[in-house]
């Protein structure tokens, strides 16, 4: 039961065929001869970039993260003090030039704290999704590639999942795996998966049926083959898109998590662990909360954009 | 449609049950029972009392005689006594808490639907100029940064700098303009959002343009012909918002100390008491899920184009 779609029907062997290019910037001549399409077949991800470049806003979203995890890996060159140190004759001081940014309800410095809480926040954002990865592509592509029952079983099971909000099924996995990095891990990946495997199925069900694929399966390519050389890189631009937005996401989520008292353990700081303890002494110590706020909002904000313009610039049909 | 209906109606019931069947393995895998002594590091027990207690709650039997029993209690609103309040059943701590949420949420809904319709529309009306900035600057925020970190930002601007409203409470009208607005932002970016997007899709059809080629003033276009067909697919969106009002009130709630459900939640989570994170996620799954399935009903009901 395969369609027709415009695009197909050119050539049976062109292989992981580069998807449509609304903008027109491939060159001309790539539709002239078909041979070149082969040749270039990284063309999507470069007009991809070169589609991000331009977007200033992406950029700039884009070179804040960079500076986050330039501070999260040299976290122990960077802080001034070792985030578990105390002074116990200055708390909650405001910003001074001892403490730049003041010092918490220990007397520890706020600075340091908020250095090492940016390697939490990467962790959590970048080691969550490759879980969330590792958990989604292979159902949905299992999902949606083999079908018949397996699919019925297997989208009952994740249309339940997606029922349940997120972020309640998070903090009900957190209450029962108790506090901790690695259990956060666990919590997301548990949870996180659904969004992308039904992405993942949506994608390989549309592209299973194309005319490339059944071509290299006229040709003899075996299952595993055509799964992975024909239909997973074709499918793989809205897992991209799903995976940038993801990031935010899990960053978010261990947030609030730590926000509650149910995500990062003590000493170690977590910008959301922060902005709970401190908001309750708002009144009196207004930096307490305020300075982890501020990072929280911008890397949220920087996540937000840079995801944008990846989906922008990977798919302007999805804008 | 009513065969639509009907389906969706039966796929509630199992959804349902996974939810309970899930919570309830959840917290069985927990470590930690009810048999174990109160005091950390004290004796334990003796197998006499323990067995007794395990017959008192019901410990003894199997598995999935415990789950039927939780379900047919569940069903009857009967969680049982909270672990840390210990003279009150779950079901009398969110009686009362419930109404306080619920007036939470639908004032911030509310505000969050006229706020976000007002955005979107503007700002697909001035594309590109300076409404359309405000808006989508609002949005942006809105949804990319957590509220409990709004929450701080208004605090520090509307009680601080400007001490117009009160830092927390739930005693006068007064104390719940900020709550309010903080968990209003959020689904605000998102309907403003799609409003934006779905409304500079109508303006440019075939439809809209005859209406201004019959020559009708520019209200009549916007409200009568546009925004009647805008906003059918900013329907489909009421049933995720739901649930970031209900998951987002948890943070607001505790920041705000409004005396709601969400604030006992996070406290009950600090203080691990089961029963009550059980109540109170099963509140929230099945107040979510009929949310969902009466916005997806109006979603066909609304639409003459959609059929089931």
């Amino acid at each position: 039961m395969a369609r027709l779609t415009p695009e197909s029907g050119t050539s049976l062997t062109a292989g992981p065929r580069p998807l449509a290019d609304p903008d027109g910037i491939r060159t001309p001549g790539a539709l002239g001869a078909e041979g070149t399409l082969t040749a270039r077949p990284t063309s999507l991800w470069r007009d991809g970039v070169r589609r991000l470049r331009r977007n200033r806003l992406a950029m700039a979203g884009g070179a804040v993260i960079v500076l986050l995890c330039l501070v999260a890996i040299f976290a122990d060159v960077l802080a001034p003090l070792p985030y578990t140190k105390t002074n116990f004759g200055r708390l909650n001081e405001a910003p001074s030039r001892l403490y730049p940014l003041g010092t918490d309800q220990l007397g520890r410095d706020l600075l340091s704290r908020m250095i090492y809480g940016a390697r939490v926040s990467m962790l959590v954002g970048l080691g969550a999704q490759l879980i969330v990865v590792a958990i989604g592509v292979p159902i949905g592509a299992l999902s949606g590639y083999v079908g018949g029952r397996t699919d019925i079983i297997l989208t009952r099971f994740i249309d339940v999942m997606y029922a349940f909000p997120q972020l309640l099924f998070v903090i009900l996995v957190m209450s029962m795996l108790g506090a901790g990095l690695m259990n956060i891990f666990i919590a997301i990946g548990l949870t996180g998966w659904v969004g992308i495997a039904r992405q993942t199925r949506a994608q390989v069900l549309s592209i299973k049926q194309k005319e490339y694929v059944e071509g290299a399966r006229a040709l003899g390519s075996r299952a595993g083959r055509l799964l992975f050389r024909h239909v997973l890189p074709n499918a793989l631009t809205p897992i991209v898109v799903a995976v940038t937005f993801g990031i935010p996401q899990a960053i978010f989520t261990e947030a609030a998590l730590s926000f509650i008292g149910v995500g990062i353990n003590p000493p170690t700081p977590s910008w959301g662990q922060m902005v709970g303890e401190g908001q309750q002494y708002i009144r009196s110590y207004w930096h307490l909360c305020v300075f982890p706020s501020i990072a929280i909002a911008v890397t949220m904000l920087a996540f937000t954009f840079f995801g944008d313009g990846v989906r922008d610039a990977l798919d302007p049909k999805m804008k | 449609m009513l065969h639509y209906a009907i389906a969706r109606m039966l796929w509630f019931v199992p959804t349902l049950l996974a939810m309970a069947l899930v919570t309830f393995l959840v917290m069985h895998a927990t470590p930690g029972s009810p048999l174990d002594p109160v005091a950390e590091g004290a004796n334990p027990l003796s197998p006499e009392a323990q067995k007794a207690l395990a017959a008192y709650y019901g410990l003894d039997k199997p598995l999935w005689q415990q789950f039927a029993i939780f379900i047919t209690k569940a069903v009857r609103g009967d969680f049982g006594f909270s672990f840390v309040y210990k003279t009150r059943t779950v079901a009398e701590i969110l009686r009362e808490t419930f109404p306080i949420s619920l007036l939470l949420g639908s004032m911030a809904l509310v505000l969050a639907v006229a706020g976000g319709l007002t955005l979107g529309i503007l700002a697909a009306i001035h594309q590109n100029r300076g409404w359309d900035y405000v808006s989508v600057c609002l949005a942006t925020v809105g949804v990319a940064v957590p509220n409990f970190v709004l929450a701080v930002f208004l605090i520090i601007i509307f009680s601080f700098m400007l001490p117009l409203f009160p830092t927390g409470g739930w005693d006068s009208p007064r104390d719940w303009v900020l709550p309010t607005v903080t968990l209003a932002l959020a689904p605000m970016g998102i309907i403003a959002r799609f409003t934006r997007a779905s409304m500079l899709e109508v303006i440019r059809a075939d439809f809209t343009l005859t209406a201004r080629a019959k020559g009708l003033a520019e209200g009549p276009v916007i409200f009568k012909h546009a925004l009647k067909n805008a906003l059918i697919p900013v329907i489909t969106l009421l049933g995720p918002l739901f649930a970031a009002v209900g998951t987002g009130s948890f943070f607001v709630e505790s920041i705000f100390r409004v005396p709601g459900m969400g604030r006992f939640f996070v406290l009950s989570m600090t203080g691990r008491d089961y029963p009550m994170i059980m109540a109170v996620v099963l509140t929230y799954g099945v107040f979510l899920a009929i949310m969902n399935l009466v916005v997806d009903l109006a979603y066909g009901a609304l639409d003459p184009r959609i059929r089931y």
